[in-house]
């Protein structure tokens, strides 16, 4: 079996891992690897902290991706000998003012009526867990289960996991998909070159409707949601877990690693494909950082950057055959690609391959859009 | 119904949805389709007309006028650029006037204000500007040129409801221009206590974007419209201190 995979974020990166590892020879296309929104995304393991009315099969599949975390970052460390900085400490949901506080009590009763534990804090309690929260938060949820992993060292380790297997890496842009017969039989590269293959997984986020030669509604509608993201560094112990708070309505998150990196995000932007970094977004995140972790501003600064993510209509992945024989879209991840890479490679790799697909891949399939246009 | 018109324009629903706060585009689309709206304001500090998928491109799927508004913006300068950018990518001389004076209450602020509404209805916009309850200034934008009144009932995503139906009494007995209740409204009863009091229409986003069944609550907004709409035209009977029987007592039978 013969097996292209357009875009090496991380689902592209962990399917060809796992299509690899069952036997298939593949190749992933991609003029640079980790580049999109993987690199950018903080990479919280919040299916719990991040629960949104409506959208209870992403929490179901949120969860089914958190339960296999454990497993799956123990195979890839074991096979590569990488650290991902996978941590499984819990997040704390702080709200900072008493509406902040009304909003996180509905978050709470809402996570209840879904059997999820969620253990309310008062504000006191909040500070004894985490002592650097601003002396004024009102109250928070402490989500046991949730925790984060670094997503840069987790796409290099599942590029080193994948290539383990034999997989090939084409450092190219992938211009258009080749079809014969009315089925997906190849890719073909900006440079001209065409690599034949058996299926393609079109996995290249919001690019992924850009190629030439799909036909028109192949792919459902995924755009670009703008996030800009903030990296610190500390040299003292600062946070002991991931902190999401709502500061006057407005969402903010921080989350530490061991190797003393701080990241804060993110900004939701829909401002199609532009990855400007701006002064208003930055300020907005340290505002918000600073009132719920007045420390904040004293740490180093490293880095900002914007990410695109891939949304769909109903901020759910789309993953899945498509319209045209041989071509599965698995794209749409959204605010959520790092914590549901996991699943997605499992139920990726399994349309691939023709094995046996989790039965909750049904309820990701792109052709649940069919009632509204396609890109 | 009788048909709502601004500036000229026929509308036959008198609910004007904001899009502000919606979990996704799918949702978004329910809760408009259920509303029954044919007008929606979309910050235009928030989009890119261009992009594909936006929400631009949900409601002209959905068929439904685009309202442009400056919200974001905090001076007159930055809200007549924002609708000028907004007329050049949109095609549309509409526009939703937000002033506002600071992040905290989200009021407008009402000197800015009348100077940018001046500036628009000068270089030909029809302006719809977002103000306070308050009945002078209500006055002011509609001496001014602007083509409808929108004061606010409680602050934007509050609510709170109509805190002070008494200054919307005032602004509506006095306006020749329609009144279009904005912002702070919470559930149904609100959006038909603000049709009731003479508004001509309701503009509201978050009461549905951030209800637990967006599509559901913008149903109810739109029949709680309608419901309002003809309580107005069919007149409310006075208030009595006492009760009065509904069948009269006098001349039933007797022995």
């Amino acid at each position: 079996m013969e097996i292209v995979i357009v875009g090496a974020g991380v689902i592209g990166l962990a399917t060809a891992w796992r299509a690899a590892a069952g036997g298939a020879a593949v190749t992933l296309v991609d003029p640079s690897p980790m580049s999109g929104a993987s690199s950018v995304a903080a990479g919280m393991l919040a299916p719990v902290g991040e629960l949104t009315y409506g959208e209870e099969p992403l929490l179901r599949l949120g969860l089914a991706s958190r339960d296999r975390y454990g497993a799956f970052v123990a195979e890839l460390e074991e096979l590569t000998g990488l650290d991902t900085g996978y941590r499984t400490d819990g997040l704390v949901q702080v709200a900072f003012d008493a509406d902040d506080l009304r909003y996180l009590d509905d978050l709470r009763r809402f996570q209840e009526s879904l059997g999820l534990p969620a253990e309310a804090l008062t504000g006191r309690e909040c500070r004894r867990a985490e002592p650097m929260l601003a002396p004024g938060v009102r109250g928070g949820l402490l989500a046991p289960r949730d925790g984060s992993i670094d997503p840069r060292r987790l796409g290099t380790a599942l590029l080193a996991a994948a290539e383990r297997f034999g997989a090939r890496l084409v450092r190219r842009r992938a211009a258009r998909i080749v079809v014969d017969g009315g089925a997906a039989t190849g890719v073909g590269l900006d440079d001209g070159t065409v690599i034949r293959a058996d299926r393609v997984l079109l996995a290249a986020g919001p690019w992924s409707a850009d190629l030439e030669g799909l036909p028109p509604g192949t792919v459902p509608p995924v755009r670009p949601v703008k996030g800009q993201v903030i990296r610190l560094r500390t040299r003292v112990p600062f946070l002991r877990r991931t902190v999401r708070g709502l500061v006057k309505g407005s969402p903010v998150y921080l989350v530490p690693r061991a190797d003393g990196e701080v990241v804060i995000g993110a900004t939701q932007e829909e401002l199609g494909f532009d990855t400007r970094v701006t002064a208003g977004g930055l300020w907005e995140l340290l505002r918000d950082a600073r009132e719920l972790v007045p420390g904040v501003t004293e740490l180093e600064f490293v880095e900002v950057t914007a990410g695109l993510r891939p949304g769909s209509p109903d901020n759910a992945p789309v993953m899945g055959p498509t319209a045209l024989p041989g071509l599965i879209a698995g794209t749409g991840h959204f605010r959520n690609g790092i914590l549901l890479t996991p699943v997605s490679a499992d139920i990726l790799s399994a349309m691939l391959l023709d094995g046996p697909v989790p039965e909750i891949a049904g309820l990701f399939s792109p052709d649940r859009f069919s009632a509204e246009v396609q890109a | 119904m009788d048909k709502l018109v601004i500036a000229g324009e026929e509308l036959d629903s008198r609910l004007i949805m904001g899009t502000g706060g919606a979990p996704s585009m799918h949702v978004l689309r329910e809760a408009l389709t259920a509303s029954g709206t044919e007008l929606t304001t979309v910050a235009m500090r928030r989009v890119d007309p261009s992009a594909r998928g936006s929400v631009l491109d949900v409601l002209a799927e959905c068929g439904i006028r685009v309202l442009p508004n400056t919200a974001g913006c905090f001076t007159a300068g930055e809200a007549v650029l924002t609708a000028k950018l907004a007329r050049e990518a949109l095609g549309t001389n509409w526009v939703k006037l937000e002033v506002i004076a600071d992040e905290h209450t989200l009021l407008p602020d009402p000197i800015e204000l009348v100077e940018a509404a001046e500036q628009l209805v000068a270089d030909g916009f029809v302006v719809l500007p977002y103000t306070s309850d308050d009945p002078v200034l209500a006055h002011r934008l509609e001496r001014i040129g602007c083509a409808a009144v929108m004061p606010l009932g409680s602050p934007i995503g509050s609510g709170l409801g109509i805190r002070n139906p008494h200054n919307i009494e005032l602004i509506v007995e006095r306006a020749n221009v329609p009144v279009i209740l904005d912002a702070g409204l919470g559930t149904a009863s609100d959006a038909a206590l603000a049709m009731e009091l003479g508004c001509d229409a309701v503009l509201l986003a978050t009461a549905v974007t951030r209800a637990r069944h967006p599509a559901r609550m913008a149903a109810a907004m739109r029949h709680a419209v309608e419901g309002g709409r003809l309580a107005r035209l069919a007149g409310r009977i006075p208030m009595r201190r006492y009760a009065q029987a509904s069948s009269p007592f006098e001349g039933l039978a007797t022995s």
